[in-house]
């Protein structure tokens, strides 16, 4: 019995800890990231965006919270009701689960799996099925037109991130994230990498649905694409999982290109317990300016016309991340600089 | 060891019930999504044995990305339920012949080993034990020495399949307006704008 509970019941009590104290934290950045996006996109159109609820309108993302979790969920009659349910909590799941893999510090990680980036980039292209399944089982033509361009949205960029990721491997020499960020101790890889930086941060706004490339939920011609026929707490887990989503991507291109948890020039001014304290101040800051990235495009830039998406994705940035995947494999090879 | 059998056993019957209800299950879509579930059942059995590079391989490329043009494809099919099912009893003794064939021959491979087994032994060129490189590693070395020229073969192949489908299926229509990104970008001002000086009630 003693055994039975140290070798199984302590261990997933830890691990049950351990997962809790990541996505409390998530959870709560989630919900004011959906504040914060309101704020800078109020102050880039000169408004004062939520203002009432709490000091500042601290508290509008928990009224908000409430309120949907008060409204009652509608199922549409023609709809294929497992799926219909299924949809937005595997989005909203999906949205948590890699989080297992990201390293917070050296050593400050979940699950510190060899192939982390795969794991990263296998969960991210899962996300199409949340889109497609809601789409096809609401039995409305504007969500399914909607599933049908997240789709083939989705899969045309996959591509090219696929090309990006693997010549930041290249440049590791490994598919552990905590190796490929200690790989970037002296130059961060957005660098030498800098076309492949902007070519994945694009990527990664289209893999999320965001604006320019918000096509799946294009209000002005699908009324809101593939969630219109979700209301209440199903639709409130498709917008989680969109911002879980966001800050997720953002984390990865942190890890890939921004150096991770390393301060700039590798400042270490505190030691012991405080520089976990101090990675993690980083790496959020990161997380952060890169999440602003993605509420400034929002602000700026109109949406994509479909074909031109498309265009992007297959005639641009697959031919470049190819080229300069080659390049860069060659320039490692002929400098012999090739990790081992 | 029990929590890797059970983990076990419950991959696998999930693999093989979802596998089963592929075939049966009425509507084609549930089917996809049935597909996908023993992709992914499928993928934790590979990590299970210690095969992780593998398991997230199968699950970019089936799940995320074959399975989504099929279920891309058999959403938009405008399909009679009815009809579908007609023609399970036909074909049933040949997937029922097919299955049969596929299950001899895996048995007689594995049969070998456990029979004969030096027979093992004369694996072309045995993996590095785990505990020395990662799986990773070790797929890579193999891959892209002892078997390049079928690597790059069965690349060449794939290409010449890709080149060829989108040949076969592309058209150019007439009178349809592209946008050429390029004219658009390069035009200059003189060319495209005019600034006339209108005098009132005469119009340009």
């Amino acid at each position: 019995m003693a055994d039975f509970l140290q070798g199984y019941v302590l261990p997933t009590a830890i691990t049950v800890g351990e997962i809790l104290a990541i996505i409390v934290p998530l959870l709560l950045a989630v919900a004011y990231l959906t504040y914060a996006e309101r704020k800078v996109l109020a102050w880039a159109q000169i408004r004062k965006g939520p203002n009432v609820v709490g000091p500042f309108g601290l508290l509008q993302p928990f009224a908000d919270g409430l309120k949907l979790l008060l409204k009652e969920t509608v199922i549409p009659t023609g709809a294929n009701r497992v799926v219909f349910i299924a949809a937005p909590i595997l989005t909203f799941s999906l949205s948590l689960i890699a989080w297992a893999v990201i390293p917070f510090d050296k050593g400050v990680v979940l699950a510190d799996i060899n192939v982390g980036i795969l794991y990263l980039f296998a969960v991210s292209s899962l996300g199409v099925y949340g889109i497609v399944m809601a789409g096809w089982s609401s039995n409305s033509k504007y969500a399914f037109l909607g599933a049908l361009r997240s789709a083939a949205q989705m899969v045309s960029y996959e591509v090219s991130m696929g090309f990006v990721i693997v010549s930041v491997l290249l440049c590791a020499g490994s598919l552990n994230l905590t190796a490929i960020v200690e790989a970037q101790r002296s130059v961060w890889y957005c660098l030498p990498l800098f076309p492949m930086f902007i070519v994945f941060f694009v990527s990664v706004l289209a893999e999320t649905n965001r604006s320019p490339f918000d096509l799946p939920e294009g209000e002005s011609e699908l009324v809101a694409g593939f969630f219109v026929e979700y209301s209440a707490m199903a639709f409130a887990l498709f917008y989680l999982g969109e911002y879980g989503n966001m800050i997720l991507m953002s984390a990865m291109t942190v890890i890939l290109f921004l150096g991770g948890w390393l301060a700039p020039f590798n400042i270490e001014p505190v030691g012991g317990g405080w520089a976990h304290l101090w990675a993690g101040f980083w790496f959020a800051l990161k997380i952060g300016f890169v999440l602003f990235c993605f509420l400034w495009v929002r602000a700026t830039v109109p949406r994509f016309r479909y074909d031109q998406l498309m265009r992007l994705g297959w005639k641009v940035f697959l031919p470049l991340s190819l080229f300069w995947l080659v390049l860069t494999a060659g320039v490692l090879v002929t400098m012999g600089w090739l990790p081992t | 060891m029990i929590v890797q059998a059970i983990c076990f056993w419950l991959f696998a019957a999930i693999t093989v019930a979802s596998g089963a209800m592929v075939v049966v299950a009425r509507n084609p879509v549930h089917s996809v999504l049935f597909l996908i579930l023993a992709f992914f059942n499928a993928a934790g059995l590979f990590v299970l044995m210690g095969a992780e590079f593998l398991a997230l391989i199968l699950v970019i490329v089936y799940v995320g990305a074959v399975a989504v043009l099929f279920l891309f494809v058999v959403m938009m099919l405008d399909i009679n339920f009815v009809e579908l099912r007609e023609g399970f009893l036909r074909y049933l003794p040949v997937g029922v012949v097919i299955g049969v064939v596929l299950f001899v021959e895996l048995l007689l491979v594995f049969g070998a080993w456990v029979v004969a087994p030096e027979v093992a032994k004369s694996i072309a060129a045995p993996m590095p034990q785990p505990a020395e490189v990662s799986n990773t590693v070790a797929l890579g070395q193999l891959l892209y020495t002892r078997y390049v020229y079928v690597f790059q073969a069965a690349g060449m192949i794939l290409l010449v399949a890709m080149i060829g489908a989108i040949v076969l299926t592309l058209r150019s229509r007439e009178g349809v307006r592209k946008q050429s990104i390029a004219r658009q970008v390069g035009r200059k001002r003189s060319e495209t704008l005019e600034i006339v000086k209108v005098r009132p009630r005469e119009g340009v």
